[in-house]
């Protein structure tokens, strides 16, 4: 397989559901280097190269907190610091979908958020989004809310549980 | 521990006994993660990354898996130090390009990594042999939950754990294998294989591909996506991927063995005589190789050839372990005589191939030692 870009011999092999649409990307090592397809561990970069709705923040956005613009966002495709998800979130939603599974997450939980609390509140939260989206027929967003209620669900009785022992 | 203790110790996954580890070398899962507060690397000032090190390094430093472990501030890393800790696949390339402001920490058997500003400010790895990413995952699990107690970390209710780069959002988690795929490259198989792996959403890439291919038959496959679906989950999906893989190698591996043996031995047969007498390897040359020979032991083809010990071999014969062992920066030309001296040294104990022939008179010992009549 040719690389996309320069026709040397590909090496790196990306595929990506974008809008969709399944897009393939074949890069050679020196070309997947240069797009900074480099992680040692993989990569899930083909966005970085790949045209990407990119956030519709106005460029002049700027995080408050460490002076990051949304044109630097654009430009490289990484953020300045936690703050900026918050300082950039319009838009936001249409790059996960391009990039990940979904576009809340599921997985592991820091123990203090997992706390009781917190997750009630998620819960009331996601229950009102699945409402809204059985109403207006989006069947698949309704489909994937209801496994994070479960999951969501899930968590709330372990965190229920009396504590056990933890040393 | 000192730098040397740890390079003259052989990590865990190098002794090679895992699930499938004929054909699966090592799984990896690492875990992306962040604190509060601070710039992520990339966008920071230097003194921003020395603060975040000092705060951070001692919480790392007292983890109980780092207990004799090794932990060093890259300032006081010279390069070759570095890129030996890269091919040990203890820290990633783009980390030991960095300088100030970074550090690594090691534990004593080398099977979980911790760096210290790299894109995200933590980077925790477990590395396993064989197919094992489970045990990878709760390597590193055990060792978050251990440090998110003692940091402040960024994360978010909807988005997970906070990273530099969007694709790497929720778990911040890449599980990766590390596959040899001989017998699928010998019969021209490889092509469609990771096109099918790459349409499911996972991620397939050739090793060691300095240049255009993909060298020692060695390639990496790993989840692309960390947002929306649990870490069991990737896993899962991953797992399920790489047994088929496993499965279509195995096949092709029998195929050789029963339709085309000849070609199957002479490939073992040469790779072993150049690997035991070259005096002149290039990396490239050694690599796919090595490959051949690592096949022909799989297959019991070369008696007493320890998988292990051709992992090993793997290892040495890479730059900087060359350099290590030198003490000194050496030249292409000067790793290449390195790199065969090494090679002629580690398969000295083998016979080499023992079906030569089957039904002939046992082969003649060869003589390489003498010099001329
Ligand atoms: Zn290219
Ligand atoms: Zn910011």
């Amino acid at each position: 397989m040719k690389c996309d870009v320069c026709e040397n011999e590909a090496t790196v092999f990306l595929t990506q559901i974008i809008n969709g649409q399944m897009t393939t990307v074949n890069l050679c090592d020196a070309c997947s280097k240069a797009k900074g397809v480099t992680d040692e561990t993989g990569f899930g970069l083909a966005e970085a190269f790949l045209s990407q709705p990119a956030p519709a923040s106005d460029s002049a956005a700027v995080c408050k907190a460490c002076g990051f613009t949304a044109a630097q966002l654009k430009k490289i495709g990484r953020m300045g610091c936690p703050e900026c998800y918050s300082a950039f979130r319009d838009g936001l939603d249409g790059l996960l979908k391009a990039m990940h599974k979904g576009t809340r997450h599921i997985g592991k939980t820091p123990r203090i958020i997992a706390s009781e609390g917190h997750l009630r509140g998620n819960l009331s939260q996601l229950r009102e989004e699945l409402a809204h989206a059985v109403r207006d027929e989006r069947y698949e967003d309704a489909a994937r809310l209801k496994n994070e209620i479960a999951s969501l669900q899930e968590k709330l009785d372990a965190a229920q549980k009396p504590l056990e022992s933890n040393t | 521990m000192l730098f040397k203790t740890l390079i003259n110790h052989p990590a865990d996954w190098m002794q090679g006994a895992g699930p499938h580890s004929e054909i699966v070398m090592t799984s990896r899962v690492r875990l992306a993660r962040n604190l509060r507060g601070f710039p992520f690397p990339g966008y920071s000032q230097e003194h921003q990354r020395h603060e975040l090190l000092k705060l951070a390094r001692p919480s790392v430093d007292a983890l109980p898996e780092m207990k004799d472990g090794y932990s060093e501030d890259y300032a006081k890393l010279s390069k070759i130090r570095k890129q030996v800790l890269v091919e040990r696949h203890l820290v990633s390339r783009e980390h030991a390009a960095r300088a100030n402001g970074c550090a690594v920490v090691v534990d004593r058997k080398q099977n979980l990594s911790i760096m210290i500003n790299e894109e995200d400010h933590f980077r925790i790895q477990g590395i396993r042999p064989g197919l094992n990413l489970r045990s990878a995952w709760q390597l590193v699990d055990k060792v978050d939950t251990e440090l998110e107690a003692a940091l402040p970390y960024a994360y978010d209710e909807k988005l997970g754990y906070l990273t530099a780069c969007p694709t790497n959002l929720g778990t911040g988690m890449r599980a990766s294998v590390m596959l040899h795929l001989p017998a699928l490259a010998l019969t021209d198989q490889i092509n469609p294989v990771i096109k099918a792996v790459g349409k499911i959403g996972l991620a397939v890439r050739g090793l060691y591909g300095e240049g255009t291919e993909a060298l020692g038959n060695l390639f990496q496959i790993s989840n692309q996506h960390t947002l929306g679906e649990k870490e069991s989950e990737i896993i899962s999906q991953i797992e399920k991927v790489i047994e088929r893989v496993i499965s279509s190698e195995n096949n092709a591996r029998q195929k050789l063995v029963e339709d085309n043996p000849t070609m199957l031995n002479d490939q073992v047969g040469r790779a072993f005589a150049i690997l035991r007498y070259a005096h002149i390897l290039t990396s490239k040359e050694a690599l796919n190789l090595l490959s051949m020979l690592r096949l022909g032991a799989d297959l019991d083809l070369v008696p007493n050839c320890d998988r292990s010990l051709l992992d090993m071999l793997l290892l040495e014969i890479q730059p900087a372990h060359l350099q290590l062992r030198a003490a000194r920066e050496l030249t292409p030309e000067e790793r290449d005589v390195r790199r065969a001296e090494i090679t002629r040294a580690r398969l000295q104990s083998l016979n080499g191939p023992s079906n030569v022939s089957n039904n002939q008179p046992p082969p003649v010992a060869p003589a390489p030692e003498t010099d001329d009549e």
